[in-house]
């Protein structure tokens, strides 16, 4: 079952296998928001998690933290941190792993704050309760993580509505810091903020990273982002893994349709240039599926320009059809173009 | 904590100068206020006991008599000082209605709470026994709980037990102002962050779901204070307070059973009536202040400004 997907890589830090997630809906209604959703985090690695909006990414943060809404439910699958299946934790083992072990920065710092209580004593709030230290270390280390993200330790006290958006971003992670995680969970952080100071975040994010060794999963939409962060891309459409492997890979050689098709969506300075490729910017036609009412077979196919017949019947899985690419790292892609040895068919 | 301590009292400052502006308000506050003054002061106020019998020089009790110097408010049909059992009455009348406002207040802010946050088959059951609350009549059931409690002899005063039917009757209203509030509060983004850092329920209705609604059960205590006073001089009007230790309503009960009506004895059954106007009307001009000035969804947009946010512009350019 655990299975690596890295191989000659030691320990994993988080290895999440075959999870599946439902929404009930009113009217009885499910939408299988996540299926078959598999990947590693190493430690100190940064793994992108990228996808149209509603195609599962908050989702799979949510169901790994096991913090879904009342009517989300994990069906089936793993999620081993360090070895053990947090799956299988009891609510209260849970909420010791929270934070200590994995934080999450979510997507809008804004609401993500509460508006009537102090910035320090909002940072302070977890250490504290965790019991990983005592009143005065504990307001000691609030100020080392303010100046840390780059925010004056004269601002402990201020309320949210007294921070810009981009400080409030920092004070986000920041809080995130509080426990030093293994693993930072970053929903979008850099939603909401103008260009220059997403710039900063994401530098931001990179320097932590370096100095305190933590492993990131990055989740945005934001392809450019991904191309300079991270190590790992997972490729989501539809509540599933499309494409699943090392960056440059993925960005150079990739092998589902999707991943192709966004790739060309992306706008490219350079390919503008070549008059020979210079084409218009291409979109992907058709909308995402709606998850209660998926198509039958792989869920990209009534979009997918290489459908084959196959596709609408046969479900395509991730980790069966594989592709080694280079020895270090197995570049996966659900898709039937690909043969078990991972050779493209057409 | 000297921080705190400034800040604190910078706090106070505001809320008093944003207070002062609202003359209601004001008004309400000194309404209260003095109430509450007269009823702890009561012993200062006048040379007699409640029960006492105001005598002539011939030794027969003053019955009836109208107000003069020594007795500001006249007597009663027994001789006894109006003036006194007002201000000892605002003792009984006061306490009662304050305990019996605090208990329906804490009962309904928990049940609020509680079906609000945790939702699901908690807060069916928490909103159906409100709704059966709220739909029995509630002058019937509580003359009712109070007179089988008092048939069942267990020694237990009568106050105690007007508190307690009052307190434990009127919290439905409050239960689902708080409810709903609540129901708006845990949908909120920092509530799921709570729950990112591990903190459990108890921790996060303390840290992160009370602040909030703070505001509104100060506001609305006061307002329920008022009711719980007014149905305490009804109950008592109807005969179930404690005879030896009149509040107001128990007064205009003693004034109706003893004709002061027919015998024109105006100053036995006006006082005690005024009086419950004048608290009631106190809390209700105060709750209506403190829920406009506490509640951030009645209160003016920063952009809006007041003296202190526009910029000084001289007065020569006009």
């Amino acid at each position: 079952m655990n299975e690596t997907l890295r191989p000659n890589s030691g320990q994993v830090l988080l290895s999440v296998r075959h999870l599946a997630t439902e929404f009930h809906l009113a009217d009885k209604q499910v939408a299988r928001a996540l299926e078959d959703v598999s990947f590693d985090v190493l430690p100190g690695q940064t793994v992108g998690l990228v996808g149209e909006s509603g195609c599962g990414k908050t989702t799979t943060l949510m169901s790994v933290m096991r913090l879904l809404p009342s009517n989300g439910r994990i069906t089936s699958g793993n999620v081993f941190f360090k070895g053990n299946d947090l799956l299988a934790l009891s609510e209260r083992e849970m909420r010791d792993h929270r934070w200590k072990d994995m934080a999450i920065i979510f997507q809008g710092a804004m609401n993500a704050l509460n508006p009537v209580m102090r910035i320090g004593d909002q940072i302070r709030e977890a250490i504290l309760l965790h019991n990983l230290m005592d009143r005065d270390p504990a307001e000691h280390r609030v100020g080392e993580l303010l100046e840390l993200v780059g925010i004056p330790r004269s601002r402990r006290d201020q309320y949210p509505h007294q921070y810009s958006g981009g400080m409030r971003q920092r004070a986000m992670i920041a809080m995130a810091l509080a426990c030093s995680p293994d693993l930072l969970f970053a929903d979008e952080p850099t939603t909401a903020l103008d260009v220059m100071i997403q710039a900063q975040i994401l530098e931001l994010l990179k320097e932590i990273q370096q100095k305190l060794g933590l492993a990131i999963v990055l989740v945005t939409h934001d392809l450019g982002v991904v191309a300079e962060m991270c190590d790992d891309v997972v490729v989501m459409y539809g509540g599933k893994v499309a494409e699943y492997g090392p960056a440059e890979l993925v960005y150079n050689q990739p092998q589902h349709p999707y991943t192709q098709r966004l790739l060309e969506a992306f706008p490219d300075l350079n390919r503008s240039n070549d008059p020979s490729t210079g084409k218009d910017l291409a979109t992907i036609p058709g909308t995402p599926p709606r998850l209660n009412a998926l198509p039958p077979g792989c869920r990209f196919s009534p979009r997918c320009h290489k459908s084959m017949e196959v596709c609408t019947q046969v479900t395509p899985d991730l980790l069966t059809q594989n592709t080694f690419v280079s020895s270090g790292a197995r570049h996966l892609a659900a898709c039937h173009l690909l043969d078990n040895e991972g050779i493209q068919k057409s | 904590m000297n921080e705190h301590w400034t800040l604190f009292k910078r706090n106070l400052r505001d809320f008093w100068k944003a207070f002062h502006r609202n003359k209601l308000g004001l008004l309400g506050g000194f309404l209260v206020l003095t109430a509450i003054i007269v009823a702890v002061c009561a012993p200062l106020l006048t040379p007699y006991q409640p029960t006492e019998i105001i005598r002539d020089e011939n030794g027969r009790g003053l019955t009836f008599a109208p107000p003069s110097v020594h007795k500001p408010l006249g007597t009663d049909d027994a001789g006894r000082d109006i003036w006194t059992q007002l201000i000892y009455g605002a003792r009984i009348s006061l306490s009662v209605g304050f305990l019996a406002g605090f208990i329906a207040m804490f009962v309904g802010s928990l049940f609020g709470i509680l079906a609000g946050y945790f939702g699901g088959h908690l807060d069916n059951l928490l909103m159906r026994i409100t709704d059966i609350l709220l739909v029995i009549p509630d002058l019937p059931l509580m003359l009712v709980l109070v007179a089988t409690v008092r048939q069942l002899d267990l020694g237990i005063s009568p106050l105690v037990v007007l508190t307690a039917v009052i307190g434990l009757l009127y919290w439905t209203s409050t239960a689902r102002l708080i409810r709903s509030q609540v129901l708006t509060i845990k949908e909120r983004q920092f509530v799921d962050r709570a729950r990112a850092i591990g903190a459990g329920h108890f921790h996060i209705i303390r840290k992160h779901i009370l602040p909030q609604i703070m505001p509104l059960i100060v506001a609305n205590t006061v307002l329920v204070l008022s009711i719980a006073i007014l149905i305490e001089s009804g109950l008592a009007f109807l005969g179930l307070g404690d005879p030896t230790r009149p509040s107001w309503g128990a007064m205009l009960n003693f004034a109706f059973d003893r004709s002061a009506v027919t015998n024109g004895a105006w100053w036995f059954y006006l006082p005690p009536g005024l009086a419950i106007v004048w608290v009631s009307l106190g809390c209700v001009l105060l709750g209506n202040v403190l829920e406009e000035m506490l509640n951030p969804r009645l209160m003016a947009h920063h952009l809006e400004g007041g003296q202190s946010m526009i910029a000084v512009s001289g007065k020569g350019s006009e």
